[in-house]
């Protein structure tokens, strides 16, 4: 519990409460609770002895808005603003928690009203998400009180650039971002290079839809992001470093800017950094929507101000980048481990994890999960530890059938993979990919065909367009998918669709085209009755694939309570009677499966 | 025109590698990209309007169009898809008898699509404006317009 160590929650003293400001925590409404929390401090004549602290995502998103006080540690869920005047009067004047905002474990049941001691938060071990939920990500001050930019001075005061780099290839650490270069190489490189300048680059272009790490590792914790790169400069002799951030994440470029500047006035960013004549400033560069940025060419062709397509390589970036200089580009979590590899040595960190991919693993955990969030993990950890333990299972105690990982260029894995250690290699051995750290579990009701069809939808619309193998091949895949989720699909449909498949990836430029059949090989690998189930019997046995479903009524199951007739879109369920079944109209019928996931009684038949 | 982007436009002059940038910065000004605002761009940072078209048609973010006063995007991530993003999205072009990328006639609504918020706990979820709608389902999604209609 490494995360905890540090917790400057204690305050000298005096309480505090914690309120997360992550994306998911502020869409329910955080910031009108913290005001309803400092109103009511302030009647109560609290104002003084409890501080209101914002902090970045605490992680536990599904159940935001989080409130935590301190130094007690207790957790409060799903905090809606009518209970913020309750939190003051009960728990903070009365000294009475109050209990039934407490997380209800979903198998015992059981109240839990310290964080430490729910299941989500113990069975992860936080190093990129160290801060996160406990620092204001807003206030330098709460980063340098917990141990930040502490990394940084070492290196710049007790080590030569030389040394920053044999500590760096010592840890052994892989690229973040999902193909797990070793970072120490990448710098060697780049420092060996003679050409100057050189360029410092964070890829923050967080694509794959389904991860939100990066964006909540910059709302939470931009400053040992910076450190990160600081360090960086230092080891490879740059001077000027980017960050590329996507423009959907508003809330990340806000508080990078407001590090930068208090970076700035603390001499931590700039010219004579710390005394020590070594100079770095940084910029950032927001991206405009094209998920081919996350590549590294078309990343720097866009920062540039061109379009972002990919380019032959080699040369690679650290030979050749940014405006054609050599260019060190590292993902969000790479840069922000540094500091701490700094702090506690490489060897410290290739101690943690598995021996060929040390460290920690952050993953999204979404989809039909119990406990969505942001979870990290050591290297080597099974995907049955990650989903079941820290994630709490399926929603509604229902049955696992896949987890994908690695967005449109990840595969899904079945059941039988669940004892699946977690890391670059084993990942890649069973059809999938480390990635970016996207999570996505599935169950019984989605349909793995049209999983394939929707990731290819995707990444056929983000095919930048340069080379035919990537934009025709895709096309051509997609257009094959979506034949088969119509119910027209063709005896050797699926044998085309692999040899296709190995055709884009053998001949595609870069990484995009070269992963965007994964999708569709690992689900035909795994799930290939499914496949056979559309082409041949016309049927979707997940009950998803709306040309081949109908929905029904099974009139012995239903009481007529009316909750389907309540929630039809467009009203094609009728409440004849209470207690008598309803009546389902096939004409006006959409096939959204409302009815199905609000009926309790499991009377909504698909077939 | 020519007044209104003057300062907008002043401070790019003479620095590399900006084009997106000053894109970024017209469009939030304007609302979306005119002819004549492109004109004026290209004539003052010095690139050809064929070179600016190529980002602009490249880059999602950016519009040729003006769009509706407010803006609703669904959200079509993984998350949001395996937990019944399509019905949310299928409803909202019901209830705005709109497609994507299109505006009702009155200018009120834009519908578009984003390939993820990153707000997966909340999935399926639809923004409208800067307001974040969670756990959406198509019925939610008329109650949350008829309650826009008659609030506002």
């Amino acid at each position: 519990m490494t995360h905890h160590e540090s917790s400057p929650g204690t305050n000298g003293g005096k309480r505090t409460v914690l309120v997360c400001q992550g994306t998911g925590c502020v869409s329910s409404r955080s910031i009108q609770i913290t005001e309803g929390l400092r109103k009511e401090l302030a009647a109560q004549g609290l104002a003084e002895k409890v501080e209101v602290k914002l902090t970045g995502c605490h992680g536990f998103c599904e159940r935001g808005p989080i409130v935590i006080v301190e130094p007690e540690g207790i957790f409060y869920c799903n905090v809606k603003e009518k209970d913020a005047p309750e939190i003051v009067q009960s728990h903070l004047r009365d000294h009475k928690p109050v209990e039934r905002l407490f997380y209800k474990d979903p198998t015992t049941k059981q109240a839990i009203p310290r964080y430490q001691d729910i299941n989500f938060y113990k069975k992860q071990h936080r190093l990129v998400l160290r801060n996160f939920g406990h620092v204001n990500p807003e206030s330098i001050d709460d980063y340098i009180a917990a141990g930040g930019y502490k990394g940084l001075t070492r290196a710049l005061k007790e080590m030569t650039p030389d040394q920053v780099i044999e500590e760096v290839t010592t840890s052994n650490l892989r690229g973040r971002g999902g193909a797990g270069f070793p970072t120490g190489k990448k710098w060697t490189e780049a420092k060996k290079s003679k050409r100057t300048p050189k360029y410092v680059v964070c890829n923050a272009d967080e694509g794959d839809p389904g991860a939100f790490m990066d964006r909540s590792t910059l709302e939470a914790d931009p400053h040992t992001v910076m450190e990160g790169m600081i360090i960086c400069g230092y080891a490879i002799g740059s001077s000027q470093g980017y960050i590329y951030v996507r423009a959907e994440y508003p809330l990340a470029v806000k508080r990078l800017r407001i590090a930068i500047k208090q970076a700035e006035e603390r001499g931590f960013l700039g010219k004579n950094i710390l005394g020590t004549g070594f100079n770095f400033s940084l910029e950032i560069r927001e991206g405009a929507g094209a998920f081919v940025c996350g590549e590294g060419s078309a990343l720097m062709y866009s920062i540039e101000g061109k379009r972002g397509m990919p380019r032959v390589k080699p040369p690679r970036s650290v030979e050749s980048g940014l405006w054609g200089m050599p260019t060190v580009l590292n993902n969000v979590k790479s840069f922000a481990v540094i500091p701490l590899i700094m702090l506690n040595g490489g060897k410290w960190f290739a101690g943690i994890g598995s021996p060929n991919s040390p460290g920690t693993a952050v993953f999204a955990l979404t989809g039909k999960i119990a406990n969505s969030g942001l979870v990290e993990v050591p290297m080597g950890a099974t995907l049955r530890d990650i989903i079941f333990d820290v994630g709490g299972g399926l929603q509604g105690g229902r049955k696992f059938k896949a987890v994908q990982t690695g967005g449109p260029s990840g595969g899904c894995l079945p059941a039988s993979q669940l004892d699946l250690p977690v890391d670059f290699d084993s990942l890649d051995k069973a059809g999938s990919i480390m990635g970016s750290g996207g999570m996505v579990v599935m169950d019984e009701r989605t349909c793995m065909v049209d999983i394939a069809r929707y990731f290819l939808t995707f990444t056929q619309d983000e095919s930048c367009g340069k080379c035919n193998p990537c934009r025709i091949g895709t096309q051509l895949v997609l257009e094959v998918l979506e034949r088969i989720t119509r119910g027209e699909g063709k005896p050797g449909d699926v044998e085309l669709l692999e040899e296709w498949s190995r055709t884009i990836i053998q001949t595609s430029l870069c990484g995009l085209g070269r992963s965007a059949p994964n999708p569709v090989l690992s689900t035909i690998r795994y799930f290939r009755d499914e496949y056979d189930a559309h082409i041949n019997e016309k049927k979707c046995p997940a009950g998803a694939c709306k040309a081949l479903i109908t929905f029904s009524i099974d009139e012995e199951k239903c009481k007529g309570c009316g909750l389907c007739a309540k929630n039809c879109p467009v009203g094609a369920v009728t409440l004849i009677e209470k207690k008598k079944p309803v009546k389902l109209d096939q004409e006006k019928c959409i096939k959204c499966g409302t009815c199905y996931d609000a009926c309790k009684l499991d009377a909504v038949i698909v077939k | 025109m020519q007044s209104q982007l003057a300062p907008v436009l002043a401070p790019f002059k003479g620095r590399k590698g900006t084009t997106i940038a000053v894109l970024q910065k017209v469009q939030e000004e304007l609302g979306y990209l005119p002819r004549e605002a492109i004109e004026e761009i290209s004539k003052t940072l010095r690139i050809s309007p064929s070179e600016i078209y190529g980002v602009i048609t490249f880059y999602a973010q950016f519009r040729t169009k003006p769009r509706g006063r407010h803006v609703v995007r669904v959200c079509r991530g993984t998350a949001c898809h395996v937990r019944g993003g399509g019905a949310v999205l299928d409803q909202v072009k019901r209830d705005l008898s709109i497609e994507e990328n299109e505006s009702t006639p009155d200018l009120e609504y834009t519908l578009e699509t984003v390939a993820c918020i990153g707000a997966c706990a909340l999935a399926p979820a639809m923004v409208i404006d800067e307001d974040t709608f969670g756990q959406m389902t198509p019925g939610k999604v008329t109650d949350t317009f008829a309650a826009r209609k008659g609030g506002n």
